[in-house]
């Protein structure tokens, strides 16, 4: 199962340091008992980051396969990414766009093998 | 002090937890995705449990397994994750004025309950500034219900995936989980521009070693905003002086 990663105890770690990071991240303004204050410019940095972060994560597994941009339209993933994001303008949401995606992705993948 | 097993008998507990089990089934299906997702990563049914019941945050969860699944080093997924929570650092905030009077150690254990869904719907049920009596016992209701429902359907998705090969590559489930995720927060120019200058930031520099094109990219797109806020307010002056 665990083939691909590069070890059981390096992964168990990363997750149990990102358990910690929860664990941080929404405790910030809590544990003190004096009240915190930020300046404004770090706080719209702070709005704009998580989503920076999810894009940076996500558009590479869309677009790149193997270190390269894509260069044809037939890949499940791009066409799928594309059924999902036509889904979101009809509904916007998670789950009907996940669930479009897939429609698109699982055939393409498991029948015609792109 | 309330004693804990009082709680579930309180009158704001219990409506918490109702409040919160109104959003059931968006959370039970978030909760089966994320299950799916990290089985099909490759992490397996172990680590898979062990993330969920540790971790808690699922744009979070989800957004490390590519990183994980690369090998990308320790810190570098850390900070990653760090940037997707920083969410919930201005969350806690806005909880404090409501929660900052419990003893540190409840407060902390109801910080770490306490994720998007909660504040959001926390700020629909209880309009007005400052503190209410029972909005803790509020809060602390409707983290139990997200935790028991998020915690079970994501394990049984955890469980259910296990019997699917891999080779299907259901772990794509959880880039397009992001994808539903990264729309809904594109709320205004400001995130467009972060979306974009950072989308484009993370493929361009894809070369990097370590998976440094991530953070690179977060920070690209954060000074990206910080230079079009201030340029905004700076035409903003211009044209009020210039009206005079």
């Amino acid at each position: 199962m665990s083939a691909t990663l590069p070890g059981w105890a390096w992964t168990a770690l990363v997750i149990l340091g990102l358990g910690a990071v929860t664990l941080v991240s929404r405790n910030v303004f809590l544990w003190s008992r004096r009240e915190l204050r930020l300046p404004e410019p770090l706080q719209r940095a702070l709005q704009m980051a998580p989503l920076a972060a999810i894009v940076a994560i996500t558009a590479p597994e869309i677009f790149l396969a193997h270190g390269h941009v894509i260069e044809t339209w037939r890949d499940a993933r791009l066409l799928a990414a594309v059924a999902a994001t036509a889904a979101y303008a009809w509904r916007p949401g998670v789950l009907i766009p996940l669930l479009a995606g897939l429609a698109v992705y699982l055939p393409l993948r498991l029948a015609w093998g792109w | 002090m309330l004693r804990l097993r009082d709680l579930p008998g309180d009158a704001h507990f219990r409506r918490g937890a109702r409040d919160m089990l109104a959003f059931g089934p968006g959370l039970a299906a978030w909760g089966l995705v994320t299950g799916v997702a990290m089985t099909q990563s490759g992490l397996g049914v172990g680590l898979s449990l062990l993330m969920t019941f540790t971790v808690y945050a699922g744009s979070a969860q989800l957004a490390c397994l590519p990183l994980i699944a690369s090998g990308a080093p320790m810190w570098v997924i850390w900070a990653s994750a760090f940037c997707v929570n920083l969410r919930f650092v201005l969350f806690g905030a806005q909880w404090r004025p409501h929660i900052g009077h419990l003893p540190r150690g409840r407060r902390v254990v109801l910080g770490y309950l306490l994720a998007d869904l909660n504040l959001l719907v926390f700020q629909r049920e209880w309009k007005g500034e400052g503190h209410q009596t029972g909005q803790a016992r509020w809060a602390a209701g409707g983290a139990v219900a997200v935790w028991i429902v998020w915690q079970s359907t994501s394990v049984a998705g955890i469980l259910l995936a296990s019997l699917v090969p891999l080779e299907w590559g259901l772990g794509f489930a959880g880039t397009l989980s992001m994808l539903g995720i990264a729309y809904s927060m594109l709320t205004d120019r400001t995130a467009w521009v972060a979306a974009i200058v950072s989308g484009a930031a993370a493929v361009a520099a894809f070369a990097l070693p370590l998976k440094l094109n991530i953070l690179v990219a977060i920070a690209a797109a954060v000074a990206a905003t910080l230079v079009m806020t201030q340029a905004g307010k700076a035409m903003q002056s211009m044209r009020a002086r210039s009206s005079r």
